[in-house]
């Protein structure tokens, strides 16, 4: 399927903006002005982004504790997202959340979640809503190579099969879960042999190339929005930084770490359609001002807001209680 | 004896208990770290650095890293040591025991007694728990309350170095499934332990102040807590005994009715929310065998009933916090 103009600068514009939000989330963790731990997406712009961009609001994903590019891709606001993940009033979650339970249920955005392997089993259940309720949306699951040892991540699969719902399993094999590589951690040839095995189609995607992603998860969305089931896709990517900021990363070798970052796929984007002459640098240039200017006005405000009031502290546990 | 702090001193009992005895291993993610990258695995030692040096000098028959499948990581641990190991596993955070509680509450801990006592499971599962780490409500519970309640289960809080070593090898050497709680707050603070291995009975509070005036019984991360608002009520002249149960299962009751009887009152400081918490089963215990001895109603200071929040200012509030402790104090002091 041929994507207008427009539709290369959306796709430029989200992966743009998650790696200026990524980049500046590393450096303002380094400075303080972070609590707690996160963990970025770089490296992996195209793959949310990719999976995501047919997706509409109706649409739902779940995602991983590496979520910031899942949400800026399903599109989330990157103020409320600066803001939760300072921890301020006016977050995403109203700060209760942070950076690794940032959701969005207006942008079908069902959370990052810091339980490995907590998102498969939700999409199964988002997806059988858009069966029973008949409306044509899908469901996606991001999960890394970790989760695709998890055991609810092998139900999640066998589940949406045997109830033929319309959950897309997006597992993003970066090659790491947490400090172990998935060369050791995933006993089989691939995670899409596994997922096929469990009775899908399955294949696997170069996740450094947001136009190979985007086809593939045309297939899996066709096959969703026909009502035909399941569908999964490893998205095989780098992660450029460690398992979260501040991980030194000892057990990769500097050739390796700088092999990860070879795989660029922003840069490969920009070539690949300003050598096609579908857009031109003063294009993608543009977007880049407007997303620093956007990002550094996020960081702005969100450095500026003040913390959640106190009294908020109890409340929202229940919605009666 | 050198200063150590109660992270060195879990990896030393760690590694005395797999020098002196080759069916102790340890499982879990990262325990080792870097498999399958570009360079040498094991420098990661898990993600709090506790098992730090054990693989390089045991290999990778004593000390396994798993994939992320906790269920099977406890699964596993509890088949070994029922037929003859004496696994160490390590659940990096308690909340992830979510995923396998299955294997510790149905499997684990009810082997011995379906089994009609034929059988032995001498594991233990390491876990960090706590909150005041930023981490945002699914890396930041303190859940002794739900294995405490689980018969077969033995609970252990340590709430500084020299504990948890002595505990740590105690619940290595013990034939029942160990739960230990180690707060992640706690993992940088030291004091001098002796380097020899030695052990801390089970059971055995530690009065860790002696008093005269109230009783603060504290678990875990909250045992600092409580003798910071001791010293502060010392200036006033109001004497606080201070006691650090170790062990919620087993749980030493004597200890705590004793000081009671000399106190009159107690507050219970436990970091987590308050129904069906320590503090509950600890005051309905006080309130029963000790009934006599209180002269005030007895206080709890918990989390309130609500997950972990993750803005700093919200968390310091949720977690029982030196003015809220300071309160209950002053409210079991005064009245009358």
């Amino acid at each position: 399927m041929q994507l207008s103009r427009d539709d290369l600068k959306r796709a430029y514009r989200s992966m743009f903006t998650i790696r200026t939000f990524e980049e500046r989330v590393d450096k303002e963790f380094a400075l303080g002005n972070i609590p707690g731990f996160a963990h970025v997406y770089l490296g992996q712009e195209a793959s949310g982004v990719g999976v995501c961009f047919d997706l509409t609001n109706d649409d739902y994903i779940g995602s991983t504790h590496r979520g910031h590019g899942h949400c800026i891709a399903k599109g989330c606001d990157v103020h409320g997202m600066m803001l939760e993940i300072m921890g301020k009033q006016g977050g995403l979650c109203g700060g209760k959340g942070g950076s690794m339970h940032i959701a969005d249920m207006t942008k079908g955005m069902l959370g990052a979640n810091a339980i490995v392997g907590g998102s498969p089993p939700i999409a199964v259940g988002a997806a059988l809503t858009q069966k029973l309720k008949k409306t044509g949306r899908v469901a996606v699951a991001f999960s890394g190579d970790g989760a695709s040892n998890q055991g609810t991540t092998f139900e999640a699969l066998n589940m949406a099969v045997v109830l033929g719902v319309p959950a897309i399993f997006a597992f993003e094999n970066n090659g790491y879960g947490e400090h172990t590589a998935s060369s050791y951690a995933v006993g089989a040839p691939s995670i899409a042999e596994r997922a096929r095995s469990f009775g899908m189609p399955a294949e696997v995607v170069d996740g450094s190339d947001f136009f190979a992603v985007h086809q593939a998860m045309g297939r899996a969305l066709e096959r969703g929005r026909a009502g035909e089931g399941p569908y999964a896709l490893e998205i095989v990517c780098s992660r450029f930084l460690g398992h979260f900021i501040g991980d030194p990363q000892a057990y990769r070798l500097p050739e390796e770490l700088a092999q990860a970052r070879g795989n660029d796929p922003i840069p490969r984007f920009r070539k690949g359609v300003t050598e096609a002459a579908l857009l031109d640098d003063a294009d993608l240039d543009a977007i880049e001002s407007e997303v620093l200017a956007e990002v550094e006005d996020a960081v702005a405000k969100a450095m500026a807001a003040p913390r959640p009031d106190i009294s908020t502290l109890e409340t929202d546990v229940y919605v009666r209680y | 004896m050198s200063k150590k702090t109660y992270g060195q001193a879990i990896n030393e009992a760690l590694r005395g208990e797999m020098l002196r005895d080759p069916n102790v291993i340890i499982i879990g993610e990262d325990v080792a770290g870097g498999h399958g990258a570009s360079g040498e695995p094991g420098g990661v030692g898990g993600v709090f650095g506790m098992t730090a040096g054990l693989y390089k000098e045991f290999g990778p028959e004593r000390v396994l890293d798993t994939p992320i499948s906790e269920s099977a990581i406890i699964g596993a641990a509890s088949g070994a040591a029922v037929t003859g190991m004496r696994p160490v596993a390590e659940i990096m955070f308690v909340d992830f025991v979510g995923v396998c509680f299955d294997q510790i509450y149905n499997q684990a801990a009810k082997f011995r007694y379906m089994f009609g006592g034929k059988a032995k499971t001498p594991m233990v599962i390491r876990t960090a728990i706590g909150a005041g780490f930023r981490g945002g409500a699914q890396h930041s519970q303190t859940l002794h309350p739900l294995f405490t309640m689980v018969p077969g289960l033995k609970v252990v809080i340590p709430s500084n170095a020299y504990d948890a070593k002595g505990l740590l090898i105690s619940a290595i050497r013990d034939d029942d499934p160990v739960i230990f709680m180690e707060s992640k707050v706690l993992y940088g603070q030291s004091m001098e332990v002796p380097d020899e291995a030695y052990r801390i009975p089970f059971g055995e509070a530690n009065v860790v102040r002696e008093g005269k005036d109230l009783t603060f019984v504290a678990f875990g991360a909250m045992v600092p807590r409580a003798l910071a608002v001791a010293q502060t009520l010392a200036a006033e002249g109001i004497s606080c005994e201070v006691i650090d149960p170790r062990t919620t299962s087993p749980l030493d009751e004597d200890t705590i009715l004793e000081s009671v009887a000399k106190t009159g009152r107690l507050v219970i400081i436990d970091e987590s929310p308050p129904r069906c918490s320590l503090a509950a089963d600890v005051g309905a215990m006080v309130a029963d065998k000790g009934f006599r001895s209180l002269k005030a109603p007895i206080k709890a200071v918990t989390c309130p009933h609500t997950p972990v929040p993750f803005a700093p200012n919200l968390e310091d509030e949720y977690m029982p916090n030196p003015r809220r402790i300071e309160e209950a104090a002053r409210a079991v002091l005064g009245y009358r």
